[in-house]
């Protein structure tokens, strides 16, 4: 056993109590990848966590600056693989004001449909997963049922179900399949009352309800003071989204809301509502869907791809609102084909340094309901 | 009784009492626990939408003899860091444990392994032995998560024996025995007879005894799901947090042992529950053998409706399983200590004073 | 409000000669160039200040400029002598809704940052990464550890420019 001899605690009998130190991961069943955790631990309470990182570290920064614009594409796909298509469309968003240049609005519909229904597939991970670390194995079932749908939908748009290589610097890759608009509209129709359906499974079971209301509460100060962002910060009652804040693409064109946590179960900013802000925002993204779907105009999706990218010197940080949170590239050029210097801040890394704070205190079975919460994407974090 | 069937067949009463005790393992616990690892499989793929194994015979049902098989040849592993003798008697202790609650529980009115007077009472006693073992897997695996799951298991299984308990006073007190092959015979009849519905006595008091019976009866329900770790009391195997709490460590034929254990334990309580509460081996609806004039019908007909009332607890607690999240361990205790066993203790003096009307 | 203009002149005045310059001809965004041994009261000032309230870093990166001497090192691999290394923090406020770019550039060799750690705990992880990749030393940083690479990996930092891949980690052959 390994002892940790600074933090030994001495006892007054003169026998001494140590606490144990457990090392959760890297290979464990839900730390959602290749994370490992060194707990501190005195009984089940735990006193601190440290976040090991880096597991999966495949060098994309350096890989990028290696790269042509174009063909860094494929690498950001395999940054957070759960929502692939987003982080395509935040770095073609990146790239294109770098270049100063605008797409066409068939190009933007398009995207916009594909990030939402990204959203969607990427939220129903999030939701079932975290229904499997709190015990609930079959609602993980069910919302695989509906991600696949989803999958299909890509697959039929660009022949890949997990990484697209479809948003490209300037447009698509191609256009959409004849067929897309009546699936998705007949998506749309189907997945609706599954929402409901998963609310009376999981959302509203009160063991759930026991298990994620109060713990791991996040005020809003804090959370914004460690960067978080996306659903965990909204969960935390600030409202605060980059489609409306800071727009891009043609967000602003959609009327949808923002939810914010609202401590229905607990205190505004626990796990319940960070779970729950996620239920909501599926139905927003599926009004947004809607409303797109029915306005797509006609155009060519190709044309306004550069056919060498060569933006003048310069830096941008751009930033698109992901699935989990503020995804941002920062690119460099210092006017030749390859990116001087491509950093991505992906909110998965970001959101993993705040575990610490949020653990402190709580027992074992608490770390795994709020790492499944935060709802990270180890791919993201190691890049 | 089959006993007597024994020892006149063979002259020896060593002989018919190993084959007395064997009889429920080979011709019930394991072909029980192959059909109910099936019947687990199945249920939770038909309620996640999906259909589970298919390949292996008709609807997969040969699928659990296969995984015994592939569980036969592979490697036993013990780290060197093991403590070896605790670790390999482990498995068997808690086997044992669940196995010999098994002698206890009347199948029919002519088979019961040994018809103890003290019968709840060994049961009871004997499970207690499957703590032991659990923590000595816990504690020889050398293994953190391994034993903060015995930890919790222990904590868990000797906290709700105690409701366990109460409730099985409670019955105790109005039927005065404490042999389940007696408590069994006096529930015969028809279903109205069943101690859920008041039991076999008539007038006010039965009438009256219902609603705290039904309460009772939830009570020993919630309780032996916690016994046997199934969701939502499964803390101390929670995968998601533990990886698999005490077993992590085991494989091969050893890790079978705790699954044998497991599903054989899910049958127990279920018997137990059945017999305490649902009339044990006897029919809602009287016997067929009765009716048309054929006597040895009857104890068959009674295997079958003790088996129906076992395998139907069984897969209500497969169902909980498969809808249910898992409690965290301060809520277990505190749903245990808070909840239980003062509904229980309430229950048991509320049918006392009944029963003395 | 309040556009990078306004904020560099607010800022000249309460700290003068740390605060290097405002660089605006880069058609993308327009950033200022801070003392890197002063940018952490900067930040503080910037994040408290009731004008201005810089609540969120958005993005902390370090870049190598390369902008050194390349000297070939004879079996074909080149060394950066001389140059900067950078520090690029993108920071905005949620609540007056304004965004600013610092940027910092310390010497290649001797790259020490003052850490903003202190002011937005987001900037631990970024400023590990910092180092990590590419070398750079932040000043009072709690816990300045690797963080993407092994914890035992000392063939220099991967980012930059002039890094090249060790022959062996670990008894492993990295180039295969």
């Amino acid at each position: 056993m390994i002892i940790d001899t600074e933090n030994n605690v001495k006892a007054q009998n003169g026998l001494r109590t140590e606490h144990m130190v457990l090392n959760m991961g890297p290979q464990h069943p839900s730390t959602h990848g290749v994370l490992r955790l060194e707990l501190e631990l005195e009984g089940e309470i735990i006193k601190k966590v440290i976040p090991h990182i880096g597991y999966l570290h495949r060098c994309f920064e350096k890989h990028a600056e290696a790269m042509s614009y174009p063909q860094v594409v494929p690498y950001v796909d395999r940054m957070d693989y759960l929502a692939a298509m987003y982080n395509e469309f935040g770095y073609a968003v990146a790239v294109e004001r770098l270049l100063g240049i605008q797409v066409p609005e068939r190009v933007d519909y398009i995207r916009v449909i594909m990030g939402e229904l990204q959203r969607i597939a990427s939220h129903l991970v999030a939701i079932g997963t975290y229904g499997m670390d709190i015990g609930a194995f079959t609602p993980f079932l069910y919302c695989f049922r509906d991600r696949e749908k989803i999958l299909s939908l890509f697959e039929m748009t660009c022949g890949a179900r997990l990484l697209y290589n479809y948003i490209w610097p300037g447009g698509l890759s191609h256009d959409i399949h004849p067929d897309f608009i009546r699936s998705t509209k007949e998506f749309v129709k189907y997945f609706r009352p599954n929402i409901k359906e998963l609310n009376d499974l999981l959302t509203n079971n009160k063991i759930f309800i026991d298990r994620t209301a109060n713990i791991g509460i996040l005020p809003v100060e804090t959370a914004i003071n460690y960067g978080i962002t996306g659903p965990n910060l909204r969960a935390s009652g600030l409202k605060w989204d980059l489609r409306k804040d800071d727009t891009y693409s043609i967000y602003n064109k959609f009327d949808f809301d923002i939810p914010v946590g609202q401590g229905l179960q607990g205190t505004v900013g626990d796990c319940w509502d960070r779970y729950y802000i996620r239920v909501l925002e599926m139905e927003e993204s599926l009004k947004i869907i809607e409303q797109a779907i029915d306005q797509i105009p006609e155009g060519d999706v190709t044309s306004a791809i550069p056919k060498r990218i060569k933006p003048p010197v310069g830096q941008i940080y751009s930033r698109v609102e992901n699935p989990r949170g503020e995804l941002g590239y920062f690119i460099m050029s210092n006017g030749s084909v390859n990116p001087f210097r491509v950093k991505a801040r992906g909110p998965s890394f970001v959101h993993l340094g705040i575990m610490d704070e949020l653990c402190k205190g709580h027992m074992v079975a608490d770390i795994i309901a709020i790492l499944g919460s935060i709802d990270i994407v180890l791919g993201e974090v190691d890049r | 009784m089959t006993y007597d069937f024994f020892y006149k067949l063979f002259g020896s009463q060593v002989v018919a009492a190993i084959i007395q005790g064997l009889l429920p393992l080979f011709v019930f616990i394991l072909p029980f626990a192959v059909f109910a690892v099936w019947l687990e499989r199945k249920v939770s793929a038909h309620m996640q939408d999906r259909l589970g194994p298919m390949r292996v015979g008709w609807h997969g049902w040969l699928q659990t003899i296969a995984d015994i098989l592939k569980l036969l040849q592979k490697e036993d592993i013990i780290a060197s860091e093991n403590d070896k003798p605790l670790f390999n008697i482990a498995p068997l202790l808690v086997f044992i444990g669940s196995y010999a609650a098994f002698a206890a529980i009347p199948f029919s009115s002519a088979f019961i392994g040994s018809n103890l007077d003290l019968g709840v009472f060994f049961i009871v006693a004997v499970s207690g032995l499957v703590v032991a073992g659990i923590l000595m897997a816990g504690w020889a695996s050398n293994n953190k998560y391994s034993l903060l799951g015995a930890m919790r298991s222990a904590a868990q299984i000797i906290s709700y024996e105690i409701p366990t308990i109460l409730v099985i006073v409670t019955i105790v007190m109005v039927t005065g025995t404490l042999n389940l092959n007696t408590l069994s015979e006096m529930q015969t009849g028809h279903f109205w007879n069943w101690m859920i519905l008041g039991g076999p006595t008539l007038g006010v008091a039965k009438f009256l005894m219902i609603p705290f019976m039904i309460i009772g009866f939830v009570i020993i329900y919630i309780s032996s799901l916690a016994e046997v770790n199934r969701t939502p009391f499964d803390i101390p195997e929670a995968e998601s947090e533990l990886v698999s709490g005490y077993h992590t460590e085991y494989s091969g034929m050893k890790f079978a042992m705790f699954f044998l254990a497991e599903y054989a334990n899910m049958f127990a309580v279920s018997a137990v529950v059945a017999a305490l509460f649902f009339g044990g081996y006897q029919s809602p609806i009287g016997y067929l053998g009765n009716l048309i004039g054929i006597k040895w019908l009857i104890p068959i007909e009674q295997l079958f409706w003790f088996t129906a009332k076992g395998l139907f607890f069984v897969f209500v607690q497969m169902w909980l399983r498969w809808t249910l999240p898992r409690l965290r361990v301060d809520q277990l205790m505190a749903a245990c200590w808070k909840y239980l066993i003062p509904i229980a203790f309430v229950n048991l003096i509320i049918i006392g004073l009944i029963t003395l009307m | 409000m309040k556009s990078a203009q306004e904020i560099f002149d607010l800022l000249k005045t309460k700290f003068g000669d740390s605060i290097i310059e405002l660089v605006s001809t880069q058609p993308t965004e327009p950033f200022i160039i801070i003392n890197p041994t002063e940018i952490d009261k900067v930040c503080f000032f910037l994040r408290d200040d009731e004008e201005l309230l810089f609540d969120n870093l958005m993005n902390l990166s370090g870049v190598d400029d390369a902008n050194g001497k390349n000297i070939s090192d004879g079996d074909g691999a080149t060394k950066i002598e001389g140059g900067t290394l950078s520090v690029y923090y993108h920071i905005e406020s949620t609540k007056l809704r304004h965004k600013l770019v610092l940027k910092v550039s310390t010497q290649r060799e001797k790259p020490d940052v003052a850490s903003v750690e202190q002011i937005w705990r987001h900037a631990d992880w970024h400023e590990r990464e910092a180092f990590d990749l590419l070398g750079i030393n932040f000043l009072n940083h709690p816990d300045l550890r690797r963080i993407l690479m092994p914890y035992d990996w000392e063939f220099g930092y991967p980012l930059r420019k002039d890094y090249s891949n060790p022959e062996f980690y670990q008894g492993m052959k990295v180039p295969f």
